[in-house]
C-alpha cells in the first residue's frame, strides 16, 4: 500500500526541523532513517498530516566520543550502520557491538536510525534495551527549551516516551566502557531479525550486576543486584520473570516468556562474569 | 489585547511541499542523471518503476520485510519502498540494471546463473544488491555472513542454498583474480 497524503519539509537545519515540530504539533512525525515509520505510513497504521524530514540535516548526523563526559554521542540521524561499523565501538560500547547484529537485518541498519529506534521506544527493540541496561540518556529539544532525560525517564510505555510533541531527540548518549564492568546480550525470536520474543542485556562487575529484559513488560526493565552466583541467582531470575507480568499473545505464552528471561538472563550473565 | 509570542510557533515554516503536488525530482541513477515527479508520498520504488520506466527493482511487501525491492542509495542497499522519491533527490541511486551496463552479466550475476541461485527471478534483483555491497564490506565472508546477509531477503523458489553457493563462489573468485593481478603485479 501507499501512504495516505502529508504535507513534506526536509529540514536544513536543527532550528528548521524544531520550528516544524512547534507548528506542526501532534499532528507532525520526524522521518529520519524510516525503517519504522515508512513502513507504519504504508500499511496506513499512521496517518500524519506532515512529515518533518531530518535524514539529511547534516548537523544531526553526528557520532562522536566525549571522553570528559565517558559518553559516545549518536545524533538524531545517524545511521545504526554508521555506529555499527565504526572499528572502534567494541572499545567504546562493546554492549553495542553484542547488540547490532540482533537488530533486524544488514539492510535496515543501513537506513534506520540509532535515535529513530530510541524514540519509537518498541518493547522489544535492542537500542531502547541498550540504553536503559547502560544507564544511558536522551537529548531533547524545542523552540523554547533543551532537557536531558535519564533511559528510565524517558520510557513510559509500549511505543510510548516522555517526549512532547513539539521536541526533537536530537541525540542520545551512551556511557562508554568503564574498566572492570563486562557485557552480555542474547535474545530470542522465531527468526533471525525478527522482533524479539525476549532480549537480555547484562552488564557486571566485580561487585554488582545489572540486568535489563525486553520484549515482556511495556518497556525495558533494569534490575541491580550483587554479585549473585548459583541459586541465588537462580532465584533473583525467576522472580524477576514473575515480577515483569508476562502474557499470553499470538505467539508465545506467558509461561514460555518467562523461561526465556530465566534461560537468557542466566545466559548473559554468565557471558558478563 | 496580546502581544506577539517571543517564539511565533504559528508561523509555517519555508521550505514546505503540499500534499498532492508533485515535484520534480532528479537521481543519478546508475551513472546517468534522470529526472521524474512525485508527489511527497510516492516513495523511491514508484519513482524507479513508474517514471523512470527502471522496472528491474521489483516490490513484494511494500513494508520493508521482503527485500525485493533492495537498491543502493549513495552506494550503501537500503529498501526502496521504506524511502520517499523526493527522499533520493540529489542522491546516487545504483540499481540492478546498473550491475550489467553494457548487456554483459557482471560477475556476480553470472555466478547466480552458475548455481541456479533463481528460479523465478522475483526476489533476485534486491537479494544482488545486498550482495554487491556486502561483498564490498566483507570480500572474505563466509557462509555464516551471507546466511545472515540473506536474511533480509525472502526467496520462496531456491531454499536460499545455491544463492548461498553463488555469492561463496564470487568472493573466491574475486579474491583469486586479486591474488593474480598482485602475483602479476610484483
Amino acid at each position: 500500500m501507499k501512504p495516505a497524503p502529508f504535507d513534506y519539509l526536509r529540514a536544513t537545519s536543527t532550528e528548521h526541523a524544531l520550528e516544524a515540530l512547534a507548528h506542526g504539533g501532534e499532528d507532525a512525525r520526524v522521518l529520519a532513517g524510516g525503517q519504522s515509520l515508512m513502513a507504519v505510513l504504508n500499511m496506513r497504521l499512521a496517518q500524519p498530516r506532515w512529515l518533518v524530514d531530518i535524514s539529511r540535516t547534516d548537523e544531526l548526523n553526528t557520532v562522536r566520543v566525549d571522553n570528559e563526559a565517558g559518553q559516545l554521542v549518536i545524533g538524531a540521524a545517524a545511521t545504526q550502520g554508521s555506529v555499527e561499523w565504526r572499528p572502534s565501538l567494541r572499545d567504546e560500547v562493546p554492549l553495542l557491538a553484542l547488540a547490532f547484529p540482533h537488530i533486524s537485518h544488514f539492510q535496515i541498519r543501513n537506513r534506520g536510525t540509532v535515535c529513530g529506534s530510541i524514540a519509537h521506544a518498541d518493547p522489544s527493540a535492542e537500542l531502547p534495551l541498550a540504553l536503559a541496561a547502560l544507564g544511558g540518556d536522551v537529548l531533547l529539544r524545542s523552540t523554547k527549551r533543551r532537557r536531558v532525560l535519564a533511559a528510565e525517564d524517558f520510557f513510559q510505555g509500549m511505543l510510548m516516551t516522555a517526549r512532547e510533541p513539539d521536541e526533537l531527540v536530537e541525540a542520545v548518549r551512551f556511557p562508554l566502557k568503564k574498566p572492570g564492568e563486562r557485557y552480555g546480550f542474547a535474545e530470542f525470536s522465531a527468526r533471525h531479525g525478527d522482533f524479539a520474543l525476549v532480549s537480555c542485556a547484562a552488564v557486571v562487575t566485580d561487585k554488582a550486576i545489572q540486568i535489563a529484559v525486553g520484549g515482556v513488560a511495556d518497556r525495558p526493565v533494569v534490575e541491580r543486584w550483587p554479585r549473585l552466583q548459583g541459586d541465588d541467582l537462580r532465584t533473583a531470575l525467576n522472580d524477576l520473570s514473575w515480577k515483569l507480568g508476562a502474557q499470553d499473545d499470538a505467539h508465545v505464552s506467558a509461561t514460555y516468556r518467562r523461561h526465556l528471561v530465566r534461560q537468557l538472563g542466566w545466559r548473559v550473565i554468565e557471558e558478563a562474569m | 489585547m496580546s502581544k506577539t509570542p517571543k517564539t511565533p510557533v504559528n508561523t509555517m515554516p519555508h521550505g514546505i511541499q503540499p500534499r498532492g503536488e508533485r515535484q520534480r525530482i532528479t537521481v543519478t541513477l546508475n551513472g546517468r542523471e534522470r529526472s521524474g515527479y512525485c508527489e511527497p508520498r510516492d516513495l523511491l520504488s514508484d519513482l524507479l518503476r513508474h517514471e523512470l520506466g527502471a522496472t528491474g527493482t521489483h516490490v513484494g511487501c511494500e513494508h520493508g520485510v521482503c527485500g525485493a525491492c533492495t537498491v543502493h542509495i549513495d552506494g550503501v542497499a537500503g529498501r526502496s519502498c521504506l524511502m520517499l522519491a523526493l527522499q533520493a533527490d540529489g542522491r546516487r541511486i545504483d540499481t540492478v540494471e546498473g550491475l550489467a551496463p553494457d548487456q554483459t552479466l557482471g560477475d556476480l550475476q553470472q555466478a547466480f546463473q552458475r548455481h541456479h541461485a533463481l528460479q523465478c527471478g522475483f526476489c533476485t534483483a534486491g537479494i544482488l544488491m545486498s550482495c554487491a555491497d556486502y561483498l564490498k564490506r566483507v570480500p572474505d565472508l563466509d557462509e555464516a555472513q551471507v546466511r545472515d546477509m540473506l536474511s533480509g531477503h525472502l526467496c520462496r523458489c531456491t531454499g536460499y542454498t545455491p544463492i548461498v553457493a553463488a555469492v561463496l563462489d564470487v568472493a573466491a573468485r574475486r579474491r583469486q583474480a586479486q591474488e593474480e593481478k598482485e602475483t602479476s603485479d610484483a
